[in-house]
C-alpha cells in the first residue's frame, strides 16, 4: 500500500492523496442508511491525464477505484465496497467552455452544480441549466449519471436526455469521447452517432470515470411564475399531470404529499413552474395550465392555491430549501429517499404505498414526485428522514426503505440509484439476457473488475 | 346560533335595491331585475348573484339600512352549496388557519394590539407610536372573517366565539385590560359588524387602527414633520363593515401632511385589490383589478399607495412597486411623519 501511495502522490502530488483515519472515515458513508465501508485510501485528481494514470495504476494493482463526485447520492454508491481507493472529482471543477448559441456548457467531471449556476448567473444570465433539488456541491457529472432530474426537466426530460457528450476514463486507463466531440469540436449533441454515452449513464461508476461533459443549457426568462395546484384524490393524479404537461408550457412539475404541516396532510399538491420573455407572455402560459385543467375547476374538485407574491417567492427557490428542511426533522443527520422511476399512471397507487409502509414503520416522511417529459414518466419519492444515532430509527427508515423499494418494483417502477438491496431487487427482475448483456459489458471493459465493485453484481 | 340579523320586509319596501345596482361587478338591466334576484337570494331560492359574486363586500356598506345584505348573500351561498372556490382550496385553508391550541397566558398590558394571523407583521408595532404595547398574534386568535370569501358563514359561526374566549381567557381578562386595538380591518369589522350581526357577544372594547393612531398623533403633534406627499388608498374589502373608519383616516392623513388624492377607485368606489377573485379561479378579472388600480393610482399622480390590509399589500404591493409607487402599510406611513 506504501507503494502505491507514493505513486499516486507522483500523479497528483503530495496534498491530494490521503490514507489518514480521519479522511477514511470521512469518505466511508454518505448520509444514507447504508452502512459505512472504509476505504484504503482517497485520492483527488487534477486532470484528466491524472485520471488515466490512476486508473492504470490500480490496475497493475488490482486495487479498486470508487468514482465520487458530490458524495451525495444518499443510496450508497460511493462507499468503497471492498476497499480500495475513492476518486474524488472535485479538484476538476473548471467550466471549459459555454456556447451560448447552440445552448451548452463543457466542464469537468467534479464542477459542482452551485459553480456552474453561479458562473452563467455572472457570464450568461440569459442561461440556465436544469439543477437537482440537491444541495449546490452536487455535481453535474454524478447527477447525469444517475439519471438525475430537475428544474427543467419537464421542458427537457432527465438529466442524461440532456447529455451532449462526454470525455470517459475507461476501466483500463484510455480516454474516450461520446457524442459529437468525438468527431467535432463542437459538443452540440448525441447524434447521430451510435450511442455510447449509455455505458456510462446509471452503472453506478461501474464501466468509467466521466472528466468532462457537455450538457445543454436554456433560456433563462427574464420573468417567472408558480401555480399550485391541490386537489384531494390522488386517483386523479395522472389525468391531472396529464393535462398540465400537455400545455407544453411548463419548466417544472413537482407534486408533493406531507404529512407535515398537518394542514397538508392528504392534499395532493403540484408546484409547477413556467417562464416567459414578457408579462403578456406569462399570463399568456398561466392561463393555458389553468384552461388545461378547467373540467377540474369547475366541478371544484381541484383548483390553483390563492398566493400573493412574496408567498411564492419561498416556492420559486431552486434548489428548494424544502428537502433540506425536511432532512433534518428527526435530528441526527440521517435522511434517505427512495425515488422510484414510473409511469405516471402509478400515481395514486404509489401515494398509497407510502403512507401505509411508513406509517406501519412509523417514520417522517415526506412524499412527492417530478414529473418528467411531457407526463412521459416521474420520479416518485419517498422521503425518510431518520436520528443516525438511534439505531431503532435508523432500522425503521432502512425497512421502510426496503419495503418502498420492492413495492415500487411491484407496481412497474424501478427504483432510481439504487442502494445495494435495491440493486438485487432489480437484477431479480430484470430480464437475464439483459443481466448477462451488463456483465459482457463490464467484463469487456473493466476485465480487472476494480470499478467500483460490488455494485450491480448478483449476490 | 342564531340567524343573521336580518329583515325581508326592509327589502321589499326597498326602492333602490342599492346593495346590488351598486355592485362594480354585476350588471343588472334595471331596478326590477336587481330586485327580482334580491328577493329570490331572500327567499332561499338560486340567484345569479350567489353565483357571480366577488365577495367584496361592499353591499354591507350600499345598504342604507343595515340589513346585513352580504352576510346574508354568504348564508345562501352555503345553504345551496355554491362554494365560490373549488372544495379543495377551501378545506386547506380551514385546516391551515384553524386554531392549532399553542396559545398559552400571557400577561399583557395596554395598549394590547392584536395582529390576528399575520405574525410577519408584528415589527411594525414599534417606536413612538406604539410605546409600551403588548402584541399578541397567532392563529388561536385569527378573527375568521375571511371565510366571508368562501361561503363559510359556519365557520365564522363556529371560531369566532372560540377566538374571542382565547383572547379574553389567555390575555386580557388576568391582566385587567378591556381594551383591544385591531391592526387590520378585519379583525375590527369581526367583532363590531359580523358579531352583532351573526349574534356573537363581544366582552372587550374593539378599537380599530385609526381611532388609535388618531389620537396618538394628538398627543405626539410636537413629533409631526408634515410629509408633503400625494397617497393613493387601497382600500380594503373588510373596510366596507365599517365605514365610519374611513373618515378617520382622512383625519390621520391631513394631521401627517398626505393627501388623499382622489382616485376613481377609492371610497365608495374602492375596487377589489384582485387577491381573492385568483382564490375563486377567476385570475383574468384579477388582472383587469390589478391594471385597473395601478392605472388609477398613476393616472393621479401618487407616490405612495397606502395599505391597511397587509393581504392587499402582499397581492398588489410588487406591481405597484413595479410601476414607480412606493407601497407602504399606514401604520409606517404615520412612523415616516414621525421621523422615526
Amino acid at each position: 500500500m506504501k507503494e502505491l501511495i507514493d505513486r499516486l502522490k507522483k500523479i497528483v502530488g503530495e496534498r491530494f492523496v490521503s490514507a489518514e483515519s480521519e479522511e477514511r472515515y470521512l469518505y466511508s458513508m454518505d448520509m444514507g442508511t447504508m452502512p459505512p465501508s472504509v476505504p484504503d485510501l482517497v485520492v483527488m485528481p487534477g486532470s484528466t491525464e491524472e485520471v488515466s494514470k490512476i486508473i492504470r495504476l490500480a490496475n497493475e494493482y488490482k486495487v479498486p477505484v470508487v468514482p465520487m463526485g458530490g458524495g451525495l447520492v444518499l443510496s450508497g454508491l460511493t462507499r468503497a465496497l471492498k476497499g480500495g481507493m475513492i476518486l474524488d472529482m472535485k479538484r476538476m471543477n473548471r467550466i471549459t467552455e459555454v456556447n451560448p448559441k447552440s445552448r451548452y456548457a463543457v466542464v469537468e467531471g467534479g464542477t459542482s452544480e452551485g459553480m456552474l449556476q453561479a458562473y452563467l448567473k455572472k457570464h450568461h444570465p440569459e442561461l440556465k441549466h436544469s439543477l437537482p433539488d440537491a444541495p449546490p456541491i452536487a455535481t453535474l457529472a454524478g447527477n447525469v449519471c444517475i439519471h438525475g432530474s430537475g428544474h427543467l426537466s419537464v421542458l427537457g426530460g432527465y438529466h442524461s436526455d440532456m447529455l451532449n457528450g462526454m470525455e470517459v476514463v475507461l476501466p483500463t486507463g484510455e480516454v474516450v469521447r461520446t457524442g459529437s466531440c468525438s468527431v467535432s469540436s463542437d459538443w452540440f449533441g448525441k447524434a447521430p452517432l451510435p450511442d455510447l454515452s449509455g455505458l456510462f449513464m446509471g452503472w453506478a461508476g461501474t464501466t468509467g470515470v466521466v472528466t468532462r461533459l457537455g450538457i445543454k443549457l436554456y433560456p433563462n426568462y427574464r420573468y417567472s411564475d408558480l401555480l399550485i395546484f391541490v386537489c384531494e384524490d390522488a386517483e386523479d393524479m395522472p389525468d391531472v399531470i396529464s393535462r398540465l404537461t400537455s400545455t407544453q408550457v411548463a419548466e417544472d412539475m413537482t407534486p408533493w404529499m406531507t404529512p407535515i404541516p398537518e394542514w397538508a396532510k392528504g392534499f395532493m399538491h403540484i408546484n409547477i413552474a413556467y417562464g416567459a420573455h414578457s408579462k403578456e407572455e406569462l399570463t399568456f402560459k398561466r392561463n393555458l395550465l389553468q384552461m388545461s385543467v378547467k373540467e377540474y375547476k369547475d366541478k371544484k374538485i381541484g383548483g390553483f392555491l390563492p398566493m400573493p407574491p412574496p408567498q411564492k417567492a419561498r416556492y420559486m427557490q431552486i434548489p428548494t430549501p424544502d428537502l433540506v428542511r425536511f432532512a433534518d426533522v428527526r435530528k441526527g443527520g440521517g435522511f434517505e429517499y427512495v425515488g422510484a422511476i414510473m409511469a405516471i399512471e402509478h400515481f395514486a397507487e404509489a401515494y398509497r404505498a407510502g403512507v401505509e409502509i411508513a406509517e406501519r414503520n412509523d417514520v417522517s416522511y415526506s412524499m412527492g414526485a417530478r414529473v418528467v417529459g411531457a407526463g412521459h414518466s416521474m420520479m416518485f419519492f419517498y422521503a425518510y428522514a431518520f436520528n443516525r444515532a438511534d439505531k431503532e430509527d435508523m432500522a425503521r427508515a432502512q425497512r421502510a426503505l426496503e419495503e418502498t423499494n420492492a413495492a415500487a418494483l411491484e407496481m412497474g417502477g424501478i427504483p432510481w440509484k439504487a442502494e445495494l438491496p435495491a440493486q438485487q431487487q432489480i437484477i431479480e427482475k430484470m430480464a437475464p439476457d439483459t443481466f448477462a448483456l451488463m456483465n459482457r459489458i463490464r467484463e469487456t471493459l473493466d476485465p480487472n473488475h476494480i470499478m467500483n465493485p460490488g455494485n450491480w453484481e448478483r449476490t | 346560533m342564531e340567524e343573521i340579523k336580518f329583515d325581508p320586509e326592509i327589502c321589499n319596501q326597498c326602492e333602490t335595491v342599492d346593495c346590488l345596482m351598486k355592485c362594480q361587478y354585476i350588471d343588472f338591466a334595471d331596478v326590477a331585475e336587481a330586485k327580482t334576484e334580491k328577493l329570490k337570494i331572500n327567499a332561499g331560492e338560486h340567484s345569479r348573484v350567489l353565483d357571480e359574486c366577488l365577495t367584496c363586500y361592499a353591499c354591507q356598506e350600499y345598504c342604507p339600512y343595515d340589513n346585513n345584505p352580504f352576510y346574508l348573500l354568504v348564508e345562501r351561498q352555503e345553504q345551496l352549496g355554491l362554494l365560490p372556490a373549488p372544495t379543495p382550496i377551501v378545506t386547506e385553508q380551514l385546516k391551515m388557519m384553524g386554531p392549532k391550541g399553542r396559545i398559552q397566558n400571557e400577561a399583557v398590558s395596554p395598549p394590547v394590539v392584536n395582529m390576528c394571523a399575520f405574525p410577519m407583521l408584528t415589527g411594525c408595532v414599534r417606536g413612538k407610536l406604539f410605546e409600551g404595547a403588548s402584541v399578541i398574534v397567532g392563529t388561536d386568535i385569527f378573527c375568521n372573517i375571511m371565510w366571508l370569501h368562501f361561503a363559510k358563514n359556519s365557520t365564522i359561526k363556529e371560531r369566532v366565539p372560540q377566538m374571542i374566549d382565547n383572547i379574553m381567557n389567555y390575555y386580557l381578562k388576568d391582566s385587567g385590560v378591556e381594551e383591544m386595538i385591531c391592526f387590520h380591518d378585519e379583525c375590527y369589522g369581526t367583532y363590531t359588524s359580523v358579531a352583532p350581526a351573526y349574534g356573537i357577544e363581544v366582552p372587550f372594547k374593539p378599537v380599530h387602527l385609526f381611532d388609535y393612531i388618531n389620537h396618538r398623533l394628538d398627543e405626539l403633534a410636537d413629533l409631526i414633520t408634515p410629509l408633503n406627499v400625494k397617497i393613493a388608498y387601497q382600500r380594503p374589502c373588510s373596510n366596507r363593515l365599517i365605514p365610519q373608519t374611513d373618515l378617520v383616516l382622512d383625519e390621520i392623513l391631513k394631521k401627517i401632511g398626505a393627501e388623499r388624492v382622489p382616485r376613481t377607485y377609492d371610497r365608495e368606489t374602492a375596487l377589489c385589490c384582485g387577491g381573492v377573485p385568483r382564490a375563486h379561479q377567476r385570475d383574468n378579472l384579477a388582472d383587469e383589478l390589478v391594471e385597473k388600480n395601478i392605472n388609477d393610482m398613476l393616472d393621479v399622480g401618487a407616490t405612495y399607495c397606502i395599505f391597511n390590509c397587509p393581504f392587499c399589500m402582499a397581492t398588489l404591493g410588487q406591481e405597484v412597486a413595479e410601476n414607480g409607487i412606493m407601497p407602504i402599510l399606514i401604520s409606517d406611513l404615520v412612523q415616516m411623519a414621525l421621523g422615526e
